[in-house]
This record gives C-alpha cells, structure tokens and sequence, in this order.
C-alpha cells in the first residue's frame, strides 16, 4: 500500500491530504502515478502538470517527471511551492 | 541548531547563542512574525502547514549550507508551524561570528533559502475567507542571488 501525501492547495483539490492506495503493476514511475490521478480527477491532473510543483519519495525529492520508479511501499508527497519564513 | 515546533518561542532565545563565549565578535538576528495585512487584504490568522521529517531534514540542510559558506561560530533556526494571528513570531534565525560580515550574512542568507525553501505552506484566513499564499518574485529573486541550495534534487522544470 503505497501512502500518497498532497500539500497546501493540493489536498483541497484532491478531496484530502493524505490518502493509502494499493499500487498495481501498470503504475510502476511518477509519471503514472500522475497519470492515473488524473483519470479519476482532472483538476488534480492540471495541478499536478503546473511546473512548480515538486514531488519526493519517502522524504527525498524526486523528478516529477520521468521514469522515477515508485513502489508500492512508497510514501509519495506532492508539493505546490514552498514558502517558508 | 534547528527547531521546527507548533509551540511560541522565547525571543530571548536568538541570544543564547552567544552564552558563556568568548570569541562571539558579533550575532545577527532575525525574527518573523505574522502580519495584519498582506498585499492589501486583512489577515487574521495564518495556518502553516508543514511535513513533519521532510521539513526537518531540508531545513537542516540549509543550516549546513550556511555554516559551509559563511564563517559563522554557531546558527539556530527556529520555525512554527500551526496556527497563528497577527503579531506572532513564525522565525527565528540567529548567528555568531568572530566579525560581523558573516553573522550578516548567514543570517540573510538562510532567511532567503528559507523563504522559497523550506518545506511550509501558508493559508491566510481573513473576513473574506481563506487562500493560500506562495513565495512573491522578490522572495525567489532573493534566493536565486545565493546559488540556490535546493537546486540539486528533485527540481525538473
């Protein structure tokens, strides 16, 4: 069961800000992984294309684009921009 | 010495840095606090969200990244998270220095890294409701003059 964590707006767009999901085969990368939420919620889709958001894999930044392998263990955050101080 | 914490801080905390040395030729401090009014709206209370572990870990990043690049003795950084109103304290950064230049500097320097950084996300409630707040072009301007220090990882756009 993978845990999926969405930040700041992006929880309000996906209806929750965390959410444990079985990952099967066909979502083996990032890329995917997106993907396949966006099938189930567009909105969520678009968001998740905008260039400035940044995702990590248990805790390490990872590509949001790409082949970046997830795995069905996997803690995966996505994060709109970050703004601290 | 980083702290991340939903409780308020001491503000005389900047200044135990420099406790029982003697080699402190300077400390630099800058504390943050939550406004009333932002870009022409009421403000009357500010959530920041943050991810326990992740936000920990980045924001210790940048002190290591500060006490590479400046000739700083000593560092603390202090965040909350939560909710807050107008007039609290969100940031505390403090520094020692043998001379002032560096305590100056590291100060501003992880103020910036922790503006467009440091992994926190701020909702404002006013009377017209909530929004969420991002970085303005001025806080990125202002930590793209110090190499960006997340500019390694992660970033692909």
């Amino acid at each position: 069961m993978a845990r999926l964590l969405f930040f700041g707006r992006l929880a309000d767009i996906a209806g929750g800000a965390e959410r444990d999901m079985p990952l099967s085969p066909a979502i083996g990368t990032l890329t995917q992984l997106r993907e396949f939420l966006a099938k189930e919620n567009s909105a969520l889709g678009e968001a998740l294309e905008r260039p400035n958001i940044r995702a990590a894999i248990n805790k390490a930044l990872a590509p949001l684009r790409g082949d970046f392998p997830i795995s069905d263990a996997d803690e995966i955050a996505f994060m709109p921009p970050l703004s601290g101080g | 010495m980083i702290r991340v914490q939903a409780e308020p801080f001491d503000l005389a905390e900047a200044f135990t840095l420099q406790a029982g040395r003697t080699d402190v030729g300077g400390l630099a401090c800058f504390i943050g606090s939550v406004r009333d009014l932002t870009a022409g709206a009421n403000v009357t209370a500010l959530e920041l969200q943050h991810y326990p572990g992740f936000t920990e870990q980045t924001i210790q990043r940048i002190h290591d990244e500060a006490a590479a690049r400046f000739d700083i003795l000593d560092q603390l950084i202090v965040h909350r998270y939560g909710k807050m109103f107008p007039g609290d304290p969100i940031v505390l950064v403090s520094t020692i220095s043998t001379h002032r230049e560096a305590a100056f500097d590291g100060a501003r320097f992880v103020m910036d890294a922790l503006k467009t950084g440091a992994p926190f996300w701020k909702k404002e409630v006013g009377p017209d409701g909530e929004r969420w707040i991002e970085p303005r072009s001025e806080d990125y301007a202002a930590s793209a003059r110090w190499v960006d220090v997340m500019a390694a990882e992660g970033q692909d756009s």
